[in-house]
């Protein structure tokens, strides 16, 4: 994690957009597309397969952090911020924090992986199968000029989300508020039950 | 660049992600799993971003990650009861629709 | 941006410096790193020998004085002292996350501070330079971010350990911090409201004329109290409580692994007092006294000073909290926080969006603070009011408890030590039940105790020992 977030403050350093050309070259925003996406396709594997549950948290920490990078790599320094602060600043210390109080052992745990995993292999290599043809078919000849600084700061996103999605996003509001209630009165409803608080 | 690049990126960690809710018993992995997905979308969201030069999908991504975080929140807590009610976090005990 | 930094600081006197942060060549930012490293650990020993020396006096002590002057070199030789130590790794512990946690706590918080500025333009080996790292356009977002990767080390810390108390600590911890995360984003979102912008530089020179602490007194309050509860610190200090959880989530930590802990901790008061300084206080800019008489004060390595100053304001501040408020109970600190903080940041910002929005339309700005003044005014009012007809009807409950009608619930109620999960302890009118006391300690004569039923104190003896077999 703290090898993607350093990697992530380079580029941010580098990428933030101060008008001439970035600290990378176009050549240098490739290698670390690849390096950071092995990277990231590593730590995702690995939260898939490893048999101790927090690892497979702090993997995903991995992986994030990596995406985050990626993100400031395509110039969209607001969404990686806020991946930060959002995937890895509070989505997976809630699951850490459920992960603990689901009592989460150290060290391996049987029982992890369903016994079905043929069809989970078949499915999986049907869905990269179609993905990837697809892909290959739409963009094959598509060209991204990574010379070119797009500016994807806090004050364009936001014009674009106040100007253009302002319905969208209170309706984002409201579902917020709902998962807000929602998880108090689950929390509740035990509470009631079991008579005397706890 | 091509930017399909990225999307092979987003492609594979999508598969990887479905293999994972399929392969995985314990519920909060199965969670990941699920959050591994919503990220390879987001990433294509944010390359098409890129490559159309306009700022619709970064703000896609961005609604795509405050619902994460609103479904992350109730799905834990629904976790947590059927944990307390069963004690037990593998989907494969959670077959019945009963408390 | 740049051509947008550059016209949002037009107004303000960073215009005045045409000197980006891109200039620099490759060897200045590093040395200012190092610079910024060691800014980071030279404070750390100050503040530690500081709360010291200020908690002694506050407890009319002396403090450390032995080692260098006035005892200043004392925490530079606990850390070596620290470093010596024998290096223990609990047998029950997950061993890479065990050591990968004290790193993961310590290095968010020293990254935090690149984007933290300590002072305006100077010159640095023939090279005109600002005294800050780096500037990002999202730089206050990004400390946001350092700072919620740095709850990663008190968790891990908490469950690698393998060990109880370390799991209570570190599950209080994240409660704590992401709760209060909160409050401190919402009091930030007042200050991107007036300032336009989220990049810390920016922001500094926003507050040119009047500090966002007068401006926006609500969220500097909120900021101060989140501070406080992000850093763990007394008041808020529940994951460590000593008396509760031994040491909370480092309870299993030793030698160099604990000084890191001990690191992140000081670095992160220090990083949260230069935010605090940054965003509310001018950053690094003169007071206004001073800048009257004195022009240069806001100039050069001058900067430096004022920030200095500053940040030492709020590590006295976190230093008298320590020295005077007694630790709050859990749910207190949460009711805080979610009832009181949160809701109130609500409001407070929505204020701030209105009278924005008014001033954008064109309308008086003092007519807008007439209204508002008015409003505050009528709703102290209302609650004055509502509190004296409030404080009738608790006096009349307070008749009420005084005579008991039969069967009601009132002063008759027993006294339940755990009510609402928690201990805690009689209300007014309420009787502890008998406390099992020892029977020895007592100055009698021997033959006394062996006597039948002497005195009161045998026989209280007696009832005490009954209580707790049935207990048992």
């Amino acid at each position: 994690m703290t090898a993607g977030l350093a990697a992530a403050t380079v580029a941010a350093a580098d990428l933030s957009g101060r008008g001439g050309p970035g600290f990378l070259s176009p050549t240098g925003a490739e290698v670390a597309f690849v390096l950071i996406g092995l990277v990231v396709l590593g730590s995702a594997l690995l939260v898939v397969t490893t048999s101790q549950i927090v690892h497979a948290a702090l993997w995903l920490v991995v992986t994030l952090g990596g995406l985050a990078a990626e993100y400031l790599l395509l110039t969209a320094e607001f969404i990686a911020w806020v991946q930060v602060l959002i995937y890895i600043g509070a989505v997976v210390v809630l699951l850490l924090f459920g992960l603990m109080l689901t009592r989460a052992p150290i060290g391996r745990s049987t029982e992890l992986d369903s016994l079905k995993r043929w069809p989970a292999v078949l499915v999986a290599v049907g869905a990269t199968a179609t993905l990837l043809t697809v892909v290959v078919d739409a963009f094959h000849s598509a060209y991204l000029d990574l010379g070119k600084t797009d500016d994807g700061s806090a004050r364009v996103t936001g014009e674009s989300l106040f100007r253009v999605w302002v319905l969208p996003f209170e309706v984002l509001s409201v579902l917020l508020l709902a998962a807000l209630i929602g998880a108090i009165v689950l929390s509740r409803g035990r509470a009631d039950a079991d008579g005397k608080g706890r | 660049m091509n930017p399909a690049n990225y999307l092979y990126l987003a492609a594979l960690l999508f598969t990887v992600g479905a293999a994972g809710v399929l392969l995985r018993r314990n519920a909060i992995v199965v969670f990941m799993c699920v959050e591994l997905m919503l990220n390879a979308t987001n990433l294509a969201f944010v390359t098409f971003a890129r490559m159309h030069g306009n700022y619709d999908g970064q703000v896609i991504a961005f609604f795509t990650m405050v619902v994460a975080a609103a479904e992350v929140v109730v799905g834990l807590s629904i976790i947590i009861a059927i944990f307390r009610s069963r004690r037990t976090a593998s989907v494969d005990d959670a077959n019945l629709m009963k408390w | 941006m740049s051509q947008r930094l550059a016209e949002l600081a037009a107004t303000t006197d960073l215009a005045a410096d045409p000197v980006g942060f891109a200039s620099d060549p490759w060897w200045l930012i590093l040395f200012k790193a190092v610079l910024v490293f060691a800014f980071c650990v030279v404070m750390t020993l100050f503040a530690i020998w500081w709360e010291r020396k200020v908690v002694a006096w506050m407890q009319m002590r002396i403090g450390p004085k032995h080692v260098g002057p006035q005892g200043l070199l004392q925490s530079l030789a606990d850390g070596v002292k620290l470093a010596f130590k024998e290096d223990i790794i609990v047998k029950a512990a997950d061993k890479p996350v065990y050591i990968l946690a004290p790193v993961v706590s310590m290095v968010p918080a020293f990254m935090a501070f690149a984007v933290i500025p300590m002072g305006g333009q100077v010159s640095m080996f023939g090279h005109q330079t600002h005294l800050q790292l780096t500037d990002l356009p999202v730089g206050v977002l990004y400390i946001l971010a350092t700072a919620s990767v740095g709850i990663y080390g008190i968790v891990l810390a908490g469950w690698s350990s393998g060990s109880t108390y370390p799991l209570l600590g570190s599950l209080r911890s994240t409660a704590q911090m992401i709760s209060y995360e909160v409050a401190m984003g919402l009091s930030f979102a007042g200050v991107f409201l007036y300032s336009g912008s989220m990049s810390t530089s920016t922001i500094v020179g926003q507050q040119g004329d009047t500090w966002f602490a007068v401006l926006l007194p609500v969220s500097f309050i909120i900021y101060i109290v989140a501070m406080v509860g992000e850093t763990n610190r007394a008041p808020f200090d529940l994951p460590e409580a000593e008396g509760e959880l031994v040491g909370g989530f480092h309870t299993e930590y030793s030698s160099l692994k604990f000084a890191l802990f001990f690191l992140a901790e000081y670095v992160n008061m220090v990083v949260v007092s230069s935010l605090a300084t940054t965003l509310f206080l001018g950053g690094y800019r003169a007071p206004w006294p001073i800048t009257a008489v004195w022009d240069g004060a806001n100039s050069g390595w001058w900067t430096l000073l004022w920030y200095f100053l500053k940040v030492q304001l709020f590590l006295f501040l976190f230093i008298w909290l320590r020295g005077t408020l007694p630790r709050l109970r859990y749910d207190q600190f949460m009711r805080l926080g979610w009832k009181v903080l949160i809701p109130t940041s609500l409001v407070w910002l929505m204020l701030i969006a209105t009278v924005r929005a008014m001033k954008n339309e064109g309308y008086d700005y003092r007519g807008i603070v007439l209204g508002i003044a008015g409003a505050i005014i009528a709703i102290l009012v209302l609650s004055v009011v509502w509190d004296m007809f409030r404080g009738t009807d608790d006096e009349e409950e307070k008749a009420k408890a005084a005579q008991p009608p039969p069967g009601a619930p009132g002063a008759a109620e027993p006294f339940d030590p755990m009510a609402g999960g928690f201990p805690v302890p009689p209300l007014p009118g309420q009787e502890l039940p008998p406390v099992p006391r020892r029977a020895v300690r007592r100055a009698e004569p021997v033959g006394a105790m062996v006597g039948n039923g002497n005195g009161t104190g045998s026989a209280d003896d007696e009832s005490a020992t009954d209580a707790t077999d049935k207990e048992v």
